[in-house]
């Protein structure tokens, strides 16, 4: 019994090609490998997505809660027609991208999350989820959103997307924008790239083991936090100077209101 | 008129500062006071560019005399654009030199990136003329882009020389710990390499995504004081020798030749003139690189190399730390950063640590005159200073 309930809660069985992994040698000559990961991996990616939930940076914390969300999803069986294509080197995690079929013609875009700033590791994982639509999907378009400024300019204005407002985007319900094949085949020469066959060593090393991200997001730093929680922030720092030059901190004064409730 | 000497300094990592804007400002000038040994100063003045439209903050300076507890020294902020850091070091310079005071804290602070990248190209893109530029959509990439086609076209500058610039920059910017951009990039793959034209996308053409600044937020703080404060605190003597200041024209199609950025010659003159030594007797300089092009000029215009030929001096690798004469030792604005209010300080705060010989792994060694170029507007407000060790 329960397992035909199962049945009824899981998406309809819709096998899609597959996406052919590739590599590339990024900015500072390191080799990135772009590979799709099957629901298997699933458990390997999550605990690095996880912590991003509390990087209240860049909007990392909604596009990791989504993404750790929409990753359990297709591990669980819980979302129609969904990939997941992942960024590596050297094994180690640098970018996850997903997105799912719509219908046969549309696809939709879900998220693009670095877990390595820089060197446009984010920009390559786009690229190839974009390639995947429509050079192995065949779709004609794909819907997207972006959840942050960074994902504006990276797509909305690099690949200078049409709107689609009357289409509310999956995510959020916000007004879609639309990365048609035209625009896709006229940014291809400059914003897609990637080699194929991945050398047998590289993609071993890749789906070895997915390494944790070395230097991946982290929360806001507060270089000062220590010496301005010892002193009021009106900006009369007296006290704060006289540590800072002295180099011992003072004892630190409990917050009358901590001690009021007390 | 009585000799500045550089007293204290103090500086920020050029990155992302998620604080209050005068704590960016604040935090430099306590290391400085500290790295001085004092406790007060007669006066402070607070570079910055964008405290009001970035932050919306305005009386900056009283703000932060007020954190650094400095009162009741006078206090004010001067903006000049990008060039707003060299700006009020010569300020201070005057202030001492004058006689008025006896110690001077210059600090320099911003946080562009309280605002996205959209605003942040525009606000920069306000300096430019209101009506012959800005009106039109020009911003500063636009603007160094065309200047940068011309000289490529005058002087057989290619794309190769700017990849060269960005990569020198990156691996200096490596070896110090306040640079924005630690990540190492290499010709193969921004220039050379079948993967460069996806990783490096045209920005403005010629300019691409590499040859560019990033965006910053930072301070830097320098502290000037008469000779014989200078001698009680027992610093290593670094002499602000020389200080030079030109404009031009606001638009650039108004000059008779956009590919000659006179503001910067006659500047650089000024300062070299004061000082009292060449451009071939500098051992370091630090040029205003918002755009790769830009310290391939400025290297020129400052007298270094003759016009024309700074592409030929990078390709000899003259410009390397360990070259003829290291250029953006700290990582220049292409990749140590460019917090636009702070910039000129922190240019000054490299070459005063190159000459105290505290740079660490990017020492030039046996450095004693050095030199800084900040170029306000697109080269039409620019401050130089040049900088000399003592004993």
């Amino acid at each position: 019994m329960s397992t035909d309930l199962e049945k009824i809660l899981r998406p309809v069985d819709n096998p899609a090609p597959i996406f052919p992994p590739k590599y590339m040698t990024l900015a500072g000559g390191e080799t990135l490998v772009i590979r799709q990961v099957d629901r298997d991996e699933i458990p390997d990616i999550l605990p690095h997505v996880e912590p991003l939930i509390h990087v209240e940076r860049d909007f990392y914390d909604i596009v990791a809660a989504r993404v750790y969300a929409e990753l359990l999803g297709y591990y669980r069986y819980r979302v129609q027609d969904e990939y997941v294509l992942v960024a590596q080197l050297d094994g180690e995690l640098c970018a996850v991208v997903n997105g799912r079929r719509f219908n046969p013609e549309v696809g939709v875009s879900l998220h693009t999350l670095s877990l390595r700033r820089g060197l446009r590791v984010g920009a390559h994982a786009f690229a190839a989820k974009m390639e995947y639509h429509f050079d192995y999907l065949k779709q004609k378009e794909v819907l997207i959103v972006a959840e942050s400024p960074i994902g504006f300019r990276r797509w909305m204005i690099e690949y200078k997307l049409e709107k689609r407002f009357e289409t509310p985007h999956e995510l959020g319900g916000v007004p879609s924008f639309a990365l048609t094949r035209e625009i896709f085949e006229r940014v291809r020469p400059t914003l897609l790239t990637g080699h194929r066959p991945v050398p047998a060593n590289l993609l071993a090393k890749a789906k070895a083991k997915i390494m944790p991200p070395s230097d991946p997001p982290k929360p806001p730093m507060d270089l000062m936090a220590a010496t301005r929680s010892q002193s009021d922030n009106t900006g009369s720092a007296l006290l704060l100077q006289r540590q800072v030059l002295g180099g011992q901190p003072k004892a630190v004064a409990k917050p009358k209101k901590a001690a009021a409730r007390r | 008129m009585r000799e500045v000497y550089v007293v204290g300094i103090g500086i920020t990592s050029f990155s992302r500062l998620e604080y209050p804007l005068v704590e960016i400002a604040g935090y430099p000038a306590m290391m400085a006071l500290k790295d001085a040994g004092l406790s007060s100063v007669d006066h402070v003045y607070v570079a910055n560019m964008g405290a009001g439209r970035l932050n919306k903050q305005t009386g900056l300076a009283s703000a932060v005399v007020d954190h650094l507890a400095l009162t009741p020294a006078g206090a004010e902020a001067i903006e000049n654009g990008p060039a707003s850091g060299a700006s009020a070091i010569k300020q201070g310079y005057m202030a001492v030199a004058s006689g008025l005071h006896d110690t001077v804290l210059v600090t320099g602070a911003e946080r562009m990136r309280a605002a996205n990248s959209l605003e942040t190209t525009d606000f920069v893109a306000t300096l430019t003329h209101p009506l012959a530029e800005y009106i039109y959509g020009v911003t500063l990439p636009s603007l160094a882009g065309m200047f940068t086609r011309l000289y490529m076209d005058k002087y057989g500058v290619t794309s190769r020389h700017l990849s060269m610039v960005a990569v020198k920059a990156h691996a200096n910017a490596m070896l110090n710990p306040f640079a924005h951009l630690h990540e190492l990039i290499t010709m193969d793959g921004i220039e050379d390499g079948p993967d460069a034209g996806t990783n490096n996308p045209m920005v403005a053409d010629p300019l691409r995504f590499y040859d560019c600044c990033p965006v910053s937020d930072g301070g830097a703080c320098l502290i000037l004081a008469t000779g014989e404060v200078a001698k009680k605190l027992k610093k290593p003597m670094v002499r602000l020798a020389g200080v030079g200041q030109a404009t031009d024209t606001h638009a650039v199609h108004e000059r008779k030749d956009p590919t000659e950025v006179t503001a910067v010659r006659l500047a650089a003159q000024q300062a070299f003139g004061m000082a009292g030594f060449k451009p071939s007797q500098v051992d370091v300089a630090e040029l205003h690189d918002a755009f790769t092009i830009l310290e391939i000029v400025e290297s020129e215009e400052a007298g270094f190399f003759k016009k024309g030929e700074g592409h030929k001096a990078l390709e000899k690798g003259l410009t390397k730390i360990g070259g003829q004469i290291p250029i953006n030792t700290s990582g220049g604005l292409k990749a140590k950063g460019h917090p636009v209010g702070a910039t000129g300080v922190g240019q000054a705060h490299e070459i005063v640590l190159q000459l105290r010989g505290e740079a660490g792994a990017r020492q030039v060694k046996g450095a004693k005159r050095g030199f800084t170029c900040n170029f306000g507007g697109f080269g039409n407000n620019v401050v130089c200073l040049a900088f000399q060790r003592e004993g």
